[in-house]
Order: C-alpha cells, then sequence, then structure tokens
C-alpha cells in the first residue's frame, strides 16, 4: 500500500469475515441501495447483507438490470451507483452495463464474486477472468486477493468512481476471500500519488475564455453530459443569463439549460434543431462544456472544422480536449468550479455587455424553419404527438428514461427537460434495453416522482423480465411504448440508404403487451386513437400507486427528422417535409 | 513520427496489461515496448516506442496518463535524450562467415558471447538504428536467430522522471 496513503478511522477496529466487511464498507459509504442477484461465489457476501439493515438489496431478474439500475440511480441522485453478481455468467451479464456506464462516465461501483483464489486459472466452475474481461469498460478495476485488502480496495473503488470524470470500478472478490477473517478498518480518505484528479481551472485561460466571450459575435455555448454529471448547471445558467448567449445541448446534456427558457436553441447533432446545427456550424466564439465532440453530435469533423470559430473546451478530463477536434483555449478542470471562476471574472468586467443582436435576428431566422414541426394525424398516434402529450401531463417534472432508437430520439427532442438528471438514457453505448432499468433506478432515487420509460417494442423486450422486479417492489413507472412494429431507426436507415430494403427490421409475434404486463399484476392499456392519447396518460399518472404498460399503436412509418445522414456536415441537414417545404416557400 | 515515451507506474499485477490493452483498444501503434521494476520495487519504469502524428501521440500520452495506475509519463522525444537497446544475433560461424563476423562485430563494437562449432552468438547494444544497420551490414543468410529487448530511453542530464 505504499502507493497510496489510506488513513484509518479512529474507532475500535472489529474482527469479522470478508463477507461481513464488504457490506459494513457499503454502509461507511452510505450506499443506500444495492442492485444484485446471488449465486455461489457471493453466497457469504450474501448471508452477511441479509443480517443487516443499513441498505436494501434490490433482486432483478438478470445482472444486466442490476448495473443499468445502479447507473440510473447515480445519473438521478449524483451518488455512486452499486451493483453486485456473482462469478462468471453473473459477472459477464454485467459487462453491457457496465460498458453503458462507462461511455456515459457514470460513476458506479460493481462488486462481482469470484471463484476462491486456489481455483483462479484452473478452468473453475463459473470462472471468468472479470478484470481482463472488464479491462477495456471501466475506469478502473481490482482483483482483491487478501482479505485485509477489501476494505481500503472498496475505499479506492469509490473514490476513483466518483472523483474526476466519473466511470464505473469493478471489485471482484473470490469467495475465499470472503469467509477470510480480519480486523475491519475503513480508511477515512484515499490519497493515490498515480491519481490525482485536476479541480481548479487555470486562471489564465479562464480569464482569455471571459475575453473571448465578451468579444464575441455570434457566440454559441454546447454543453454536454459533462455539465450535468459535474452538477455545474446553475453556474452555466447564470453565465449563459449574464451574456445573453445561445444555448445547445447533447443528447446527453439535456437538461443542463432549461429547455423552456429562449435562449435554448434544442439538441443539437445527427437529429439536432435546424437552428441548434447552423448556429453550432456558423459561430464565431465556441464555448464547450463536458461535451467531446463526437461523431453524432458534429457530424463529418472536416466539414465542421471547416468553418473558422474560436473554440473554448472545458472539461474534466485532458483527453477529451482536442481529441477529435483542435481547440483553441482548453481548461482542464471541474466545470462547476471553472464555470464559477468565470462568472467571477465576468462580475468584474468593467463591460459586461455583448452585441450577439444581429446574430439573434439570425438564430431567429432559423428557428423559422421550425424543424421538429410534423404531421399531425386524426386517425393514426404520430410519436412526437405522444411525447408532447406526455410532458404536458407530467407537467415537465418526470424522469423520462428512454432505450435506444427513434422513440429515444423523439423523447429528446419534445420532451422539454428544464432540469439536469431528469433525462435518463445511453447515449455513448446506445443499449437496448437500459429503459426499463433505468426507470427503476430513477424510482428507487425518488419514491415520490414521476418516472416514465418511454420505449419500443423492440427495446422492451430486452429486459422485459424486470417487469417483474417492478412488481416485487411496487414501483409504479409508466412504460411508454411507442409501438410501429418495426425496429424504427434500423427501418429509417433502411428507408434512406437501402433502398426500402427492410431486411429483418420487422417484428412479427409481438406479445399482447396489455396481457403480458398484467401477468405480472401491472395495469396494461393500449392506446390506437390520437384522440385517445392524452386522457390516457393522464389515467394513467393519476394511478400513482401502479406501475402502468402503455402500448401506444403509433405510425409504423414515421421518421426522425431533421437529420444529418453518415459522413454528411452539421448544417446539410435533411429536414421533415413540413419544414423542407416550408423553407422551399420563402425562397 | 518515432517516438519513445517512457512511464512510471505502480508495479501491480495488470499494469502491463492496461497499458498494451489501450494500445490495441485505440489503434495505437507500439513497435516495442519493456517493463521492468525500478530501484523502489514499488514502481515499474516502462520504454514504449510508437509512431503517429502529433496529434495521435498527444492523445497517447493523454490516454496513459488517464491509466489509474500510471504515475507520471514522459515523451522522451519532447527533449535530448538517449535511447539503447540490447541485440543477441545468433549468426553462422562456418568458412568465410568465420571471420567476417567477428570483424562485423567488432566494427559495430559488438562482443561475441557464445562460440559453438558452427555459430557465434554476438550482443550488440546501441540506438534501434544501429542494431538496424548491422543487421542490414551482415549477409542475411548468415543470420539464425535475433532477439531485441526493444528500447530504453532516458532523458540527458537534468531530465529526470522520477516520483
Amino acid at each position: 500500500m505504499e502507493a497510496s496513503t489510506l488513513s484509518a478511522t479512529d474507532t475500535p477496529t472489529q474482527s469479522m469475515t470478508g463477507a461481513d466487511i464488504v457490506v459494513h464498507c457499503l454502509n461507511e459509504e452510505q450506499v443506500k441501495f444495492v442492485f444484485g442477484y446471488p449465486g455461489g461465489a457471493v453466497l457469504h457476501i450474501y448471508d452477511a447483507l441479509y443480517k443487516q439493515n443499513g441498505f436494501k438489496h434490490i433482486l432483478v431478474r438478470h445482472e444486466q438490470a442490476a448495473v443499468h439500475a445502479a447507473d440510473a440511480y447515480a445519473r438521478a441522485t449524483g451518488d455512486v451507483g452499486v451493483a453486485l453478481v456473482t462469478s462468471g455468467p453473473g459477472a459477464t451479464n454485467a459487462v453491457t452495463g457496465i460498458a453503458t456506464a462507462y461511455m456515459d462516465s457514470v460513476p458506479i461501483v460493481v462488486i462481482s464474486g469470484q471463484v476462491p483464489v486456489p481455483a483462479i486459472g484452473m478452468d473453475a466452475f463459473q470462472e471468468v477472468d472479470m478484470v481482463g474481461v472488464t479491462r477495456p469498460c471501466v475506469k478502473h478495476n481490482f482483483l482483491v486477493k487478501h482479505v485485509k485488502d477489501i476494505a481500503p480496495t472498496i475505499k479506492k473503488a469509490f473514490y476513483i468512481a466518483k472523483t474526476g470524470r466519473p466511470g464505473p470500478v469493478v471489485v471482484d472478490i473470490p469467495k475465499d476471500i470472503t469467509a477470510h477473517v480480519a480486523d475491519f478498518i475503513y480508511p477515512k480518505t484515499v490519497e493515490m500519488r498515480s491519481y490525482t484528479p485536476i479541480l481548479k481551472g487555470h486562471s489564465g485561460q479562464i480569464k482569455k475564455a471571459v475575453k473571448l466571450l465578451l468579444n464575441a459575435k455570434r457566440p454559441m455555448i454546447y454543453t454536454g453530459g459533462g455539465l450535468v454529471l459535474g452538477n455545474g448547471a446553475a453556474e452555466l445558467v447564470k453565465l449563459a443569463k449574464a451574456l445573453n448567449f445561445p444555448v445547445t445541448n447533447t443528447l446527453m446534456g439535456l437538461g443542463g439549460y432549461p429547455a423552456t427558457d429562449p435562449q435554448f436553441v434544442g439538441m443539437l447533432g445527427m437529429h439536432g434543431t435546424y437552428e441548434a446545427n447552423m448556429a453550432m456550424q456558423h459561430c464565431d466564439v465556441l464555448l464547450a462544456v463536458g461535451a467531446r465532440f463526437d461523431d453524432r453530435v458534429i457530424g463529418n469533423p472536416k466539414h465542421f472544422t471547416g468553418q473558422k470559430r474560436t473554440i473554448i473546451h472545458l472539461d474534466v478530463d485532458p483527453s477529451s480536449i482536442s481529441k477529435r477536434v483542435k481547440v483553441d483555449v482548453p481548461i482542464v478542470g471541474d466545470v462547476q468550479s471553472v464555470l464559477a471562476d468565470m462568472n467571477e471574472i465576468l462580475a468584474q468586467e468593467e463591460n459586461q455587455t455583448t452585441d450577439c443582436a444581429q446574430w439573434w435576428q439570425q438564430i431567429q431566422e432559423w428557428r423559422g424553419v421550425k424543424s421538429l414541426d410534423y404531421q399531425y394525424s386524426d386517425s393514426v398516434i404520430k410519436p412526437q404527438y405522444v411525447i408532447e402529450k406526455l410532458w404536458e401531463v407530467t407537467k415537465g417534472d418526470a424522469y423520462v428514461t428512454s432505450d435506444v432508437g427513434q422513440h429515444q430520439m423523439w423523447a429528446a427532442q419534445y420532451y422539454k427537460f428544464d432540469k439536469p438528471r431528469r433525462w435518463i438514457n445511453s447515449g455513448g453505448l446506445g443499449t437496448m434495453g437500459v429503459g426499463l432499468p433505468y426507470a427503476m433506478g430513477c424510482q428507487f432515487a425518488d419514491k415520490n416522482a414521476q418516472v416514465a420509460c418511454v420505449t419500443g417494442e423492440g427495446s422492451i423486450q430486452m429486459n422485459i423480465q424486470e417487469l417483474s422486479t417492478c412488481a416485487q417492489y411496487g414501483l409504479p413507472i409508466k412504460v411508454i411504448l411507442l409501438n410501429n412494429r418495426y425496429l424504427g431507426m434500423v427501418r429509417q436507415w433502411q428507408e434512406f440508404f437501402y433502398e426500402n430494403r427492410y431486411s429483418e427490421s420487422y417484428m412479427d409475434s409481438l406479445p399482447d403487451f396489455v396481457k403480458l404486463a398484467e401477468s405480472y399484476g401491472h395495469v396494461g392499456m393500449r392506446i390506437t386513437n390520437p384522440a385517445d392519447v392524452e386522457g390516457a396518460l393522464k389515467e394513467a399518472f393519476d394511478r400513482k400507486d401502479k406501475f402502468v404498460f402503455m402500448d401506444f399503436l403509433t405510425d409504423q412509418k414515421e421518421n426522425v427528422f431533421p437529420m444529418v445522414e453518415n459522413g454528411k456536415g452539421l448544417s446539410e441537414m435533411v429536414l421533415s417535409p413540413m419544414a423542407a417545404n416550408r423553407m422551399k416557400g420563402e425562397q | 513520427m518515432r517516438h519513445i515515451i517512457s512511464l512510471l507506474m505502480e508495479n501491480e499485477a495488470g499494469a502491463l496489461s492496461r497499458v498494451a490493452g489501450l494500445f490495441s483498444a485505440r489503434g495505437y501503434n507500439i513497435e516495442s515496448l519493456t517493463v521492468a521494476a525500478t530501484e523502489d520495487a514499488t514502481l515499474s519504469r516502462m520504454t514504449i516506442v510508437t509512431t503517429g502524428s502529433d496529434d495521435v501521440i498527444e492523445q497517447i500520452i493523454k490516454q496513459l496518463n488517464k491509466l489509474i495506475d500510471v504515475v507520471k509519463v514522459l515523451d522522451l522525444n519532447d527533449g535530448k535524450h538517449i535511447e539503447r537497446e540490447l541485440m543477441l544475433v545468433k549468426v553462422k560461424a562456418t568458412g568465410v562467415f568465420k571471420d567476417e563476423m567477428k570483424r562485423m562485430s567488432d566494427i559495430f563494437r559488438g562482443r561475441i558471447i557464445d562460440v559453438a562449432d558452427n555459430s557465434y552468438t554476438i550482443e550488440l547494444t546501441g540506438s534501434c538504428s544501429k542494431l538496424d544497420a548491422f543487421l542490414e551490414a551482415i549477409d542475411r543468410s548468415a543470420i539464425l536467430e535475433t532477439v531485441r529487448t526493444g528500447a530504453s530511453g532516458i532523458g540527458r542530464g537534468d531530465r529526470i522522471l522520477k516520483v
């Protein structure tokens, strides 16, 4: 342990088994929920948690869902989410969840059982090299080989997971270790010579950035998941308001700036609004906060950088800076701290007024295209309409989780998120099947909140078994299934790029979702008529104590617009037929 | 461009695979990689020889720094440095080759460290390019076997990589 200093608590030590130490550690970390699934290698730990009442264990139906639920709990609360799985298949089932959290930088600790130390490497029953398997998709991982290392390792795991750029940490614990006895000493603090996250931004760079912002003629603020994770939203709003600059959020960043505020120009990227993408492309000074210029956000990087602009990039992770796009003013630091410094410097400036009236006029013109308009129908339910009504009925105050596909984009486009940590989706890895376990994590995080899981009939079936978990814990989640009987996003790409050859994107033999929900003791509803959408949503959300599965039969061939096709520039969007006509008419 | 990256990392199980995994996962080149514990047994020192554009090298350095076990990273190409690699070459030592190999070894300041009936084993130390040059200089058909350690590098003078 020369590598790090762990200062111990003053409390008298107690001798106990490794399993009890694990449980004590989790209680020291004030963990409220552990999402897990028992099995051979973790039996000692399950016995230890049976005998305590510090945290509550939530029994899922599949380990993938345990990790997703812990991940959503972390996204919703900002605390570290915890999952507990057994060795071998339990561990590999958890991998998709871990990779999902990794791609979106979510702080979780996954404790996995391992075969006993003498059996490691012997191809033992339910053995898998968990540290090896997860290495590319964790922030860090540990294999604990001695009972005395359990407490310091778990302490480090929580510290690493939640500091700097957050991420998942796996602690793999062999079964025999959990039966061995040691004194329980939980370190109070951790210091690691090899890991020292930078918090404060460089003051010279921050000053330079503020100067650039004040002199901008066509400014733009672009924020991502990092702003939400770093709890910087309030400081960002203050800054944007003081400067009167337009703000766009990435898919991961929604809620980082209130969507109902007039300075918000909508989400940007592949399915971003016309005004957000145009402003991003044509701005002269860009402030990027906790975002990483990824392929779904800026489209073709050559096209994006072909337009000259000065980029200020603020991120806690130095490796996110100048990774895809060269930046002019890099600022490494905690987003909240740096934005607060910016606000302070700005407040001291003599002349705080910015001149971007012309720019706003241009943005208003772009807004006039109304790129999110869609053709309402009396006869068939439009998916966009369902989301609009969901927003109204929940008064914009629900936790909305989604799976992956068209429904995810519609939820992102049409639900106006005013608060951070309310929009929970898998933006990085794009994991189908997260929606329902994510909703579980949110409902545990905030038991009285309205939680809506917007999903598709493809995605929901990837973790449908969790209907059982929801019944066991009485979670009053509302599933909003936009059922178009197609893997919609795949179908849309096949329509656009594969001449309507709908290869394997139509799903036959769907279950009767209403009956399925009812079989678990939930309420099932099928909505086929546009006129019934609002009433059904109201009825569902009025049933505050019930899980309601709403099967909306929607337009089968609706597409997500605008769309920046693969390899195209951000300003080269394909617009919806309505918006395209409106543009033609104006020319 | 070719870069020599030096790093200090915690001497823990799996640390090497984190570095190797990073290079393969992100598609970075590795020409060579050497690692051993330092005088402080808790630390390993690694030398990685890689190639890439300035942008790629910048990313490699940042990604290495991001690994939790990595304590310090230094791009030796940022300043004056020395590199050395050790090579053992087993060559034919029959007929004309017998004198030829002894002579070439002397020219390159190698040492013959094993003499057998039909072969010599030559030990050669130097920069990677010097070792390449030796292999170019001798008759290819005389080479029976080569083994190289990969480069180790160190900064000149006051450039010290230490915790």
